[in-house]
């Protein structure tokens, strides 16, 4: 039992990389692709039905870490506290920045939120990264749990490296969503965009792979790292023959292979405790009652394949690829 | 400051804020979702209008209750990690429910309401607001059962001193979320109803154009608001009489009773220090044995005094914090089992004024304006939007009390419940450095105090704008392209 709800937390995360990791992608290219007001427009509204419905993945992930695993969630969100606190404000940042960023009409105000966007979308990104790598890697836990060290203890070399896999792979795969849902000009500049980081957005990540693997890695773990390269590789093969929705997919794909990369290696430790092995948090010390556990199971059996529907259902409503001729005139009080 | 006082400071702002925009988002969600019924029954432009426009206040304020809520979750792990490892098998398990039951149809039908004008057939959009609207109830219920568990912890037993989940329908069908919960939407509503009252008010003094828009709204603004009082009273009545019966020293700490009263009398107000705990320089005025019958419905009934419990709770939870480093400058030290007298007296006092004068005012204009009258004076002005904030008040002054009524409990102990089922405040929170606590808590401040400013700038200007701000312009040749989107950030 505890097993699985290692890796039904493992899923929620796969969700939430997969689905959030491309809007963090649209608003970390923000600058980049939309070259006027018009085309940032079109940008964000790719992303703007949906975008608040993927962050709920991470919620939901912390709570169901709380629910199922608290030393794990105990330990690891107050060692890693000042990231944390970093990664809250960017996302408080960017998800207000959405909502506001239109209801004024002046270039000022459009300015100073895209800041927040670009800005918001980056560091929460990178903040991903570090603290799911330092979760990987392990941090100086006592035998309580409690952190030992400094404040800074979640930021290692191998967690920065971490926040620049992330943030690569979300990279690649905002352009290749972009150049899925849009049309016209930003269609051509996302793909090449894509095309052309993506060597150097994905070497992170394949870098870290490779060093989770030499550190932790069983037969398993190597199979899906290599499945990581495969997919990514095909990814970008296919989006060079615009082929984007099965671009699209395959970018599924690496993440789903990355997320069972880095927890196949955590496993059975949820946590890892760089002092002493004996302090680790294990899925077996770490755990709710069976009760608990059984009453999350029923929850998340309903709960899950309800929540897939009616996003799925979001995504087909939106379906539609968006190009500056569907943008509205702006209409604000004055 | 240490880190205890940090973190309570820092839990106290960002729930107190996120609790500004969370009454407002139930309340308003639902009655937009009324008023798009409306116009969805009748086709008539009004009801169109005013879905368009008090949706558009209620989008502004949604997306700060979202990322504030975001602070909530991740809070518990960052600065209270021992409370949470001791509390995780029971509290995570509402949390998370809200997370994957609520929450997830709340975003997700916000965004298809919102981008789905024109592009979802009529009734199925309508269907949307509903699914979100009941949606914001349903995560009050989650959240709030969380909440009353640290208030009655119920369904569990006590295994290696921490408590463990026995029943999840006790933790859901606990008493005190069942008192909690209406008191709460019916808090939300007075808000929603005030609010409504008070801009529309504003727009009818005003003469702004739309006259029926405004009028169909104070109406409804205040029957919402006078039932939502009404419901408060009833509501806060039975949670009351838990309350004496489940946290009786919150209750003695809410009237600054000191001793020991047969029939007990209820404090309408103090002239003096409440904070003396001997009482001797109080001048209350007081409604004999009412405090009696709000306790046990029996007006010559005994209501135990603060002086008369402390001894009670010495004798069962202790005299002396245990010798702990971890406890700071409080190990060792005697427990303080009496909560901050002036905070916990007039917060509830504060509560009830507000709430009551957010009814009355409501009333006032609804007789204002009866007739198709329209009040000309400034006075009224200052009358309708100045009423916007009183129950914004009431609900944070009850939060205030409820929190602060339950110290030095951070999981209050269960009078008939299972023994070793609590814990200090104390105690609750992580081994960080203090730091890293006092960072978080100025950025945090900061940064909410910026989008203060932000979302009442923004609020002013909608507000302002009235019907005409927020409807597409006719008078402008727009491209009626079907490619167009209806609606884009």
């Amino acid at each position: 039992m505890e097993t699985f709800w290692f890796c039904v937390i493992a899923l929620l995360w796969l969700g939430y990389l997969f689905l959030e990791g491309f809007d963090f992608g649209v608003g970390m290219l923000l600058p980049v692709l939309g070259r006027d007001e018009t085309e940032r427009r079109v940008l964000i509204n790719t992303i703007g039905p949906v975008w608040d419905g993927n962050e709920v993945w991470l919620l939901v992930a912390g709570g169901a870490t709380f629910a199922a695993f608290p030393g794990w969630y105990a330990s690891l969100f107050s060692s890693a506290y000042l990231p944390l606190v970093l990664f809250l404000l960017a996302l408080i940042g960017r998800g207000v920045a959405f909502e506001y960023r239109g209801k004024v009409d002046s270039a000022r105000w459009r300015r100073v939120w895209d800041a927040v966007i670009f800005v918001g979308s980056w560091v929460a990104t990178l903040g991903v990264g570090l603290v799911l790598t330092a979760n990987v890697f392990g941090l100086p836990l006592d035998a309580n749990g409690d952190r030992v060290g400094s404040p800074f203890a979640a930021v290692t070399l191998e967690s920065l490296l971490g926040a620049l896999a992330i943030a690569g792979y979300a990279l690649v795969h905002g352009a290749v969503f972009l150049s899925l849902k849009t049309e016209g000009e930003v269609r051509e500049r996302a793909r090449a965009v894509a095309l052309r980081i993506a060597p150097f957005a994905l070497l992170p990540l394949v870098v870290l792979l490779l060093l989770v693997q030499l550190r932790f890695g069983t037969v398993w773990t190597y199979a899906a790292a290599i499945g990581v390269a495969l997919a990514a590789f095909g990814a970008l093969a296919r989006l060079a023959l615009r082929r984007e929705g099965q671009a699209f997919a395959l970018m599924g794909v690496a993440v789903a292979c990355a997320v069972v990369a880095l927890f196949g290696a955590l496993y059975p430790n949820v946590l890892p405790s760089t002092l002493d092995p004996a302090y680790s948090l294990t899925v077996e010390n770490a755990a709710s009652s069976p009760y608990t556990l059984t009453v999350m199971t029923w929850v998340a059996a309903f709960g899950t394949p309800a929540v897939l529907v009616y996003q799925g259902w979001t995504y087909w409503v939106f379906r539609k690829r968006i190009g500056t001729r569907h943008i509205p005139q702006v209409h604000v009080p004055q | 400051m240490d880190v205890l006082d940090l973190a309570r400071w820092q839990f106290g702002i960002t729930t107190v804020y996120h609790f500004l925009m969370v009454p407002l988002t139930i309340g308003l969600s639902l009655l937009v979702a009324g008023m798009q019924t409306a116009w969805v029954r009748t086709g008539d432009r009004k009801y169109y209008a005013m879905t368009k426009f008090w949706g558009k206040l209620l989008l502004i304020n949604f997306a700060m209750g979202v990322v504030t809520g975001i602070v909530q979750e991740f809070q518990f792990g960052m600065t209270w990690s021992a409370y949470s490892r001791f509390v995780g098998d029971v509290f995570g398990a509402p949390l998370a429910m809200e997370g994957l039951v609520a929450f997830f149809v709340e975003s997700t039908f916000l965004g298809l309401w919102i981008f789905g004008w024109d592009r979802l057939p009529k009734k199925v959009h309508l269907a949307c607001a509903w699914a979100f609207s009941t949606a914001t109830m349903a995560s009050a219920y989650f959240i709030l059962a969380a909440n009353s568990w640290m208030q009655h912890p119920v369904g569990v037993e006590l295994v290696d001193g921490r408590p463990r989940l026995t029943s999840i329908w006790a933790v859901l069908g606990n008493n005190t979320v069942l008192a909690a919960f209406p008191h709460t939407i019916f808090g939300a509503f007075a808000v929603a109803g005030a609010f409504l009252v008070g801009i529309a008010a504003w727009h009818l003094w005003k003469r702004s154009d739309d006259g029926p828009v405004w009028r169909s709204s104070v109406k409804l603004g205040t029957w919402v608001g006078v039932v939502a009082f009404t419901g408060l009273l009833i509501s806060g009545d039975f949670q009351g009489k838990l309350m004496f019966e489940q946290q009786p020293m919150k209750m003695a700490a809410a009237e600054a009773l000191c001793h020991t009263e047969e029939p007990a009398a209820f404090s309408v107000f103090a002239v003096g220090d409440v904070s003396r705990p001997d009482c001797e320089s109080v001048k209350s005025i007081t409604v004999p044995a009412l405090l009696s019958f709000l306790a046990h419905n029996d007006f010559s009934s005994q209501v135990k005094g603060i002086q008369d419990l402390v001894p009670e709770y010495q004798a069962k939870y202790g005299t002396n914090y245990p010798v702990d480093e971890r406890l700071g400058e409080l190990s060792g030290k005697p427990i303080d089992y009496v909560p901050l007298l002036p905070v916990t007296y007039w917060g509830f006092r504060l509560m009830i004024g507000f709430g009551a004068i957010a009814a009355g005012v409501g009333l006032l204009v609804l007789w204002l304006i009866r007739g198709g009258r329209v009040p000309t004076g400034r006075w009224f002005r200052l009358l309708a939007l100045g009423s916007i904030a009183t129950p914004f008040l009431g609900n944070s002054f009850g939060w205030v009390f409820t929190e602060m009524g339950r110290q030095p409990f951070v999981v209050v102990p269960n009078p008939t419940g299972v023994d070793g089922v609590w814990m200090f405040t104390a105690r609750a929170v992580s081994n960080s450095t203090p730091g890293e606590v006092l960072t978080s808590l100025i950025a945090l401040t900061l940064v909410y105090g910026v989008l203060a400013c932000v979302e009442v700038f923004l609020v002013r200007r909608y507000v302002r704008g009235g019907v005409a701000g927020v409807l597409p312009d006719h008078n402008k040749t727009e491209r009626k392209d079907d490619d167009v989107l209806s609606f884009a950030y």
